[in-house]
C-alpha cells in the first residue's frame, strides 16, 4: 500500500485537513444547521454515515466501471448521481426504521445530497489515489470532522445566544467570523499528522 | 467511440441506480392497512398505509378543501388529527400558528399514514360530495369576466347556503388541481351551480373555465365555507365587493329575496372604469320590485372623455361611509382585494358592526 496508512489518514481528516476548517466545504448547511446540538449532531451523523458509503460505492464505481472504459471525464455527474440515489434509498431506510431520528433529521437529510462536503470526499479520494482502505479512513476522518466542527460551533452558537453581539454582526456574520478563528485553531494541529 | 460508451454507461448507471431505489421502495414503504378513524368512531375506515392522509381521505369520498393539490402550497387542508400524525413537519409550519398547533391541527395532505390515524373533521365537511356537471350557458360579463352556469348531472342537486364555495377540478401539467369559486347562483336552485369567474393571466382555474363550452363536462366538490346568513329579518345585510368579488353577494341578495322580499340590504360594489362594471341593470331591476334594497356602484379611476356615469366615484370605502347611517344592527359580507377588505372593515366597525359580523372573502 503507498502513502500513509488508513489509521493515518483518518486522524489527518479529523484534525489537520478537516474538510470544513481547512477546505472550507460543506459551509452551507454548517452555517444553517448549526444553532442547536441536538440538530447539528443529528446531521453530523448523518454526514458521516453517507460519507463513508458514497466514497465507498464511488471507489468502486470509478476504479471498476470508470478507469477501465476510459470515461473518467463522466465522473463528476456520475458521483453526484451515486451520491443523490443513496441518500433517497437512506432517507427511506431510516423512515422505515427509525421513525424518531427520521424526525430528528427532517429536512436535514435529503439537504445532504447536496453538501459539497460529500462530493468533496469522493472527488479529494480520487486526487490523493488512496487505496479501497483508506478511502474508507478518509470518508470516515472526513465525516467525523466535519460533525466535530458543526458540533463545536453549535456549542459556541448556543452560547453565544446571550452575549450582547454587535448588530450588524448578529446571525451569519459572527458565525463566519468564528469560523475563521476555528479554522485558525485547528491549524495548532498542523504539526501532528500530514497528508498532502 | 468515447461519446457512445459515455451515454451507454451514464444511462445504464442511472436506471440501475434508479431500478435499485425502486426496490427498495417497494419494500421498504410498504405499511400495509391502517385504521383511519373519523371523529371518535363516526365513521371508521381502512386505507392503504403510505399515502398521504388527504389522498386517503379522498380516495373514501371526503372531500377536504385543497387547492394545490397535496404540494404543500395552499394551506387550505387543516384538519384536527388527535393520535397517530406523527410531529409537525417544517413543511406545515408556514401554514400553522402557534394556536393551531397546540389545537393539533395538521395539513392533511403532509401527514403520512403509517399507523392507524385518528382525526377529527367537521360535519359540514363530510357532507361535501364530488359533482358532475355540464355547462349550460357561458357568457361573457366583461371583458375579462364570465358567468358560467353548469347543471348538476351527479348528484343531481347540491345543499348550499349562500357565501359558500366550490373546488373545481382543473387540468394542469402537473395532473389535476382545484380551484376554489364561490357559488353565485341562489340556494333555492338545488340543481346548477354558477360562478362568476375572472380570467388571470397564466391562472390554472380560470383559464380553463374561461375556455368552456355549452355542453362540456365539469367536476367540482363542495360546498365547502363557514358563512351563515343572519336569520333576523330586522338585521340589514351589507355586501360590499372589488373587482369580481359579485359571486357570493349575488348568491346572498337572490336567496335573502326569495325568502324575505321586505329585507334591508345594501349592495356597494367597486369597479374601474365602465368597461369593468356588470350586473348594475340586474340589480336596479330587483330595487324597483324590492323597496328596501339599495345598490351602489363607484368608479375608482377617472372617467374617460365622453364617457356617463351617474354613480359614486372613487374608491368603495367612502361610498359606504357616505350612505350607512350609525348604529342599525348589520351583518356584512365583503368580497374583494386585501386593501379593500382592510378599507372597509375600518369603515364598517366606525359605523358601529361587531367584528364577528363582518365576514370576509379575501383573493
Amino acid at each position: 500500500m503507498n502513502g500513509p496508512s488508513p489509521v493515518v489518514i483518518l486522524i489527518a481528516a479529523i484534525f489537520t485537513n478537516n474538510i470544513l476548517l481547512a477546505n472550507f466545504l460543506g459551509m452551507c448547511s454548517f452555517i444553517a444547521c448549526s444553532r442547536q446540538i441536538g440538530t447539528s449532531l443529528g446531521l453530523g451523523t448523518a454526514v458521516t454515515f453517507v460519507m463513508v458509503m458514497t466514497t465507498a460505492i464511488n471507489y468502486v464505481v470509478y476504479h471498476h466501471v470508470l478507469l477501465p472504459l476510459g470515461l473518467t471525464h463522466l465522473t463528476f455527474i456520475v458521483f453526484i448521481a451515486v451520491i443523490a440515489a443513496f441518500v433517497q434509498f437512506v432517507e427511506m431506510f431510516v423512515e422505515r426504521f427509525s421513525l424518531k431520528l427520521y424526525f430528528a433529521l427532517g429536512i436535514f437529510l435529503p439537504l445532504i445530497t447536496v453538501n459539497c462536503a460529500i462530493l468533496g470526499a469522493s472527488l479529494f479520494m480520487i486526487i490523493r489515489e488512496y487505496s479501497f482502505m483508506q478511502t474508507l479512513g478518509f470518508g470516515f476522518g472526513a465525516g467525523v470532522g466535519w460533525a466535530v466542527a458543526i458540533i463545536l460551533m453549535s456549542g459556541l452558537r448556543q452560547k453565544m445566544r446571550y452575549s450582547d453581539v454587535p448588530q450588524p454582526f448578529e446571525g451569519v456574520p459572527i458565525a463566519m467570523c468564528i469560523t475563521g478563528v476555528m479554522a485558525m485553531a485547528f491549524m495548532g494541529f498542523a504539526g501532528m499528522v500530514s497528508i498532502q | 467511440m468515447v461519446y457512445v460508451w459515455s451515454i451507454v454507461c451514464f444511462a445504464g448507471l442511472v436506471m440501475a441506480l434508479a431500478t435499485l431505489l425502486m426496490v427498495a421502495a417497494r419494500v421498504l414503504v410498504n405499511y400495509g392497512v391502517c385504521k383511519l378513524d373519523i371523529n371518535a368512531g363516526e365513521k371508521p375506515l381502512e386505507v392503504e398505509g403510505g399515502q398521504t392522509l388527504l389522498s386517503a381521505l379522498y380516495a373514501n369520498e371526503i372531500f377536504i378543501p385543497s387547492a394545490c393539490g397535496g404540494k404543500g402550497s395552499c394551506g387550505h387542508c387543516k384538519i384536527t388529527v388527535t393520535g397517530g400524525g406523527g410531529p409537525v413537519l417544517p413543511t406545515e409550519t408556514p401554514y400553522l400558528d402557534r394556536k393551531e398547533i397546540r389545537a393539533n391541527l395538521r395539513l392533511a395532505c403532509q401527514v403520512k399514514i403509517r399507523e392507524d390515524v385518528f382525526v377529527r373533521i367537521p360535519a359540514d365537511l363530510l357532507n361535501v360530495k364530488m359533482f358532475d356537471a355540464t355547462v349550460a350557458s357561458a357568457t361573457q360579463l366583461t371583458h375579462d369576466i364570465k358567468e358560467i352556469r353548469m347543471k348538476l348531472d351527479e348528484p343531481a342537486e347540491i345543499s348550499q347556503r349562500p357565501g359558500q364555495y366550490v373546488q373545481v377540478q382543473a387540468p394542469s401539467d402537473e395532473g389535476p388541481v382545484f380551484r376554489a369559486y364561490s357559488i353565485s347562483s341562489a340556494a333555492h336552485e338545488p340543481d346548477v351551480v354558477e360562478l362568476v369567474v375572472r380570467l388571470v393571466p397564466d391562472g390554472i382555474g380560470s383559464t380553463y373555465l374561461h375556455n368552456l363550452n355549452p355542453g362540456d363536462k365539469v367536476n367540482f366538490t363542495g360546498p365547502y365555507g363557514e358563512f351563515y346568513l343572519n336569520e333576523d329579518p330586522s338585521v340589514e345585510i351589507v355586501c360590499v365587493g372589488g373587482g369580481c368579488g359579485m359571486a357570493p353577494m349575488k348568491n346572498i341578495i337572490d336567496t335573502l329575496y326569495h325568502r324575505w322580499p321586505e329585507r334591508t340590504c345594501w349592495l356597494f360594489f367597486g369597479c374601474r372604469t365602465t368597461q369593468d362594471v356588470f350586473y348594475l341593470d340586474r340589480w336596479q331591476k330587483l330595487a324597483e320590485q324590492h323597496p328596501n334594497f339599495h345598490v351602489i356602484y363607484a368608479l375608482s379611476d377617472k372617467l374617460q372623455d365622453g364617457e356617463k356615469w351617474d354613480g359614486e366615484t372613487g374608491f368603495i370605502h367612502l361610498s359606504v361611509d357616505k350612505y350607512l347611517e350609525e348604529g342599525i344592527p348589520r351583518q356584512a359580507f365583503l368580497c374583494g382585494p386585501p386593501l379593500m377588505i382592510e378599507a372597509v372593515t375600518r369603515t364598517l366597525t366606525a359605523k358601529g358592526l361587531k367584528p364577528e359580523d363582518i365576514f370576509y372573502d379575501e383573493f
